[in-house]
């Protein structure tokens, strides 16, 4: 098998798709989105519950998809629950640079959240998959701001 | 005994000799991706190009090229004998009475769109019915529910069973006195079912309905005979047939086409233009309005006539031969499950590994240099029917051989290795 799959399938990704973590409805939460992407029918719902000051208390999300979409809701549903909603926005676009490849051409990481992360920098050298990668955040955005659709095209 | 296994496959196929002829004609299948020979398993999506028709391009380009119908120079005669040259090979492909029923368009769907819109402007009203069906793709769905939303027409769609054939007793049914046309597929993408489409033409003819039929699947696969089949419209998509992106046709019995409005206005389509009105050429002009694809096709006469070359009927044998094979082989594998099951289907090969998205699957037998579609293969309808949101679908060309049935079998083994199932 080929180091490129290998980084893709890791252990932590398999993990995370076959067990996703925080895969429930948030009853009576005001913060929720959906998100599709039309390419591949991969489709989700975000949940979150924020408190007064803009922090995110809880996050969940319920969905089907492929393996890297469904890993990456997972892992952001845990990483993203008691941050800050401006901070959960700016770790999605450094997330975004990070799985496009963009940003600084060596992304050195020192904040824990973004390193736990860093595992899905594989899909960098699969840029039709990038979509599934990105998917689950950009509608935890949509949700945050307030839009009910969020769409990967 | 070794001799005899070695040509055993070609009582049904082509001989090993004669698949390397072809497979020598096909440029594009000779090429590594990942490093592995690529295996190419998506030609219902879009089939490689045999050089006939790149060099057919080529040389039209270099030597014959203007534009058609407009000039009384040498190059613009060349040029339209070669574009109408390659209406009456169109013609002879399908066996259509007349080339005037032979219109060319960008693809099906436009050719879809090019009936849907007439329709809407020259005869559904309130209240009238088209029947559809759960397998086509949706470029025979979505231009339907326009013109029915724009006239007050609805669109009723057949059902299917579990294998994925068509219920022709319940199409018996939905076919009534609102109905004004059936619109169905000859042959699904999805799953490669073969719609009985000759008794579906004539039980929707008993009551007066004409019928489009969406052969875009069936022409790379099998011979069609309009007259045979006695549909008013057909319509395929040159790319699926060796020939060039942007170009596709649409047969129309010649009744209909007078009767129906024109589709476009502009140059070409007119006999003559005065402000005062404006009198229209009759078709295939009539449906024809602005500079064609030329090149396309001129390329798509070159990919009909290579594939009368070898023939349909062996082309046919050769399929059904490696879809039993491919059948057999994926059926052995734990875990995989067939999707749609029909007693005839073209060889188009839809599955799922239970517990694996078909998008990680495409990507990793990519891996291994096989290319296969994943996704709802724009047939949405149809995978809500099974349940599932997506498949991932081999489908075979005249091209392909046995090694590359192999090949797709062994690449879905590191599917399993890498989701351990
Ligand atoms: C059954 C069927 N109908 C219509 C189409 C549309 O073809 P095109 O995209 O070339 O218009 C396709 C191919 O995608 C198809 O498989």
């Amino acid at each position: 098998m080929s180091d490129d799959l290998r980084e893709l399938y890791q252990e932590v990704i398999l993990d995370h798709s076959r067990d996703p973590r925080n895969f429930r409805e948030l009853p009576d939460c005001v913060h929720t989105a959906h998100g599709e992407n039309p390419l591949c029918g991969d489709r989700l719902d975000i949940y979150l519950t924020l408190d007064g000051d803009g922090k995110i208390t809880d996050a969940a999300f319920k969905g089907r998809g492929c393996a890297i979409s469904m890993a990456s809701a997972s892992m952001m549903t845990e990483i993203i629950r008691g941050l800050d909603m401006e901070k959960a926005k700016a770790l999605f676009e450094r997330f975004h640079d990070l799985v496009m490849g963009s940003g600084e051409a060596d992304i050195s990481l020192d904040e824990d959240d973004l390193d736990k992360l860093q595992v899905l920098a594989g899909v960098r050298q699969f840029p039709m998959r990038v979509k599934c990668a990105t998917l689950a955040w950009h509608t935890m955005n949509a949700a945050l701001e307030g839009d009910a659709v969020a769409s990967t095209e | 005994m070794a001799a005899l296994e070695k040509h055993s496959p070609a009582r049904n196929g082509f001989d090993t000799d004669e698949l390397a002829r072809i497979r020598a004609d096909f440029p594009g299948l000779d090429q590594a991706v990942h490093g592995k020979p690529l295996v190419y398993l998506d030609n219902a999506a879009s089939a490689q190009k045999p050089r006939a028709v790149i060099e057919r391009l080529s040389t039209f380009y270099g030597h014959d090229y203007a534009n058609v119908h407009r000039g009384v120079h040498t190059l613009s005669q060349r040029a339209t004998e070669a574009y109408e040259g390659a209406r009456e090979s169109v013609r002879r492909f399908l066996n259509a009475p007349t080339g005037e029923e032979i219109i060319f368009t960008k693809n099906a769907t436009e050719a879809i769109n090019l009936v849907a819109s007439c329709f809407r402007e020259g005869v559904l009203e309130a209240g009238d019915e088209i029947v559809s069906s759960l397998l086509e793709h949706h470029s025979n769905i979505v231009p339907w529910q326009l013109a029915a939303e724009r006239t007050g027409a609805r669109v009723l769609p057949v059902p299917i069973d579990d294998n994925g054939e068509f219920l022709l007793d319940r199409y018996r049914e939905l076919l009534g006195p609102k109905t004004r046309l059936v619109a169905v597929t000859h042959v699904s993408n999805a799953i490669g079912t073969v719609t009985p489409i000759a008794e579906i033409i004539r039980l929707a003819h008993e009551q007066g309905v004409p019928v489009l039929v969406d052969g875009s699947q069936a022409a790379p696969h099998m011979a069609i005979d309009v007259q045979a089949l006695d549909a008013d419209f057909y319509v395929f998509t040159g790319h699926k047939v060796f020939g060039p992106s942007g170009i596709g046709v649409l047969f129309g019995k010649r009744e209909w086409l007078d009767r129906l409005p024109p589709y476009q206005g502009g140059g070409d389509m007119i006999e003559r233009v005065s402000f005062a009105g404006t009198t229209f050429a009759k078709p295939p002009h009539k449906f024809e309005a602005g500079t064609p694809p030329i090149a396309q096709a001129v390329g798509l006469g070159a990919a009909i006539d290579y594939v009368n070359g070898i023939g349909m009927a062996r082309v046919a044998a050769h399929e059904a031969m490696l879809l039993a094979y491919a059948t057999e082989r994926l059926s052995a594998i734990n875990s995989l499950e067939i999707v749609g099951r029909a007693s005839r289907k073209a060889a188009i090969l839809s599955f799922n590994l239970m517990g694996v998205h078909a998008h990680d699957v495409g990507t990793i037998v990519d891996h291994s240099g096989v290319a296969i579609r994943v996704g709802h293969h724009c047939a949405q309808p149809l995978m809500d029917h099974f349940d599932v949101a997506s498949t991932a679908r081999a489908s075979f060309a005249f091209y392909n051989s046995r090694e590359d049935v192999d090949a797709l079998a062994d690449s879905l083994k590191s599917v399993q290795e890498i989701f351990g199932r």
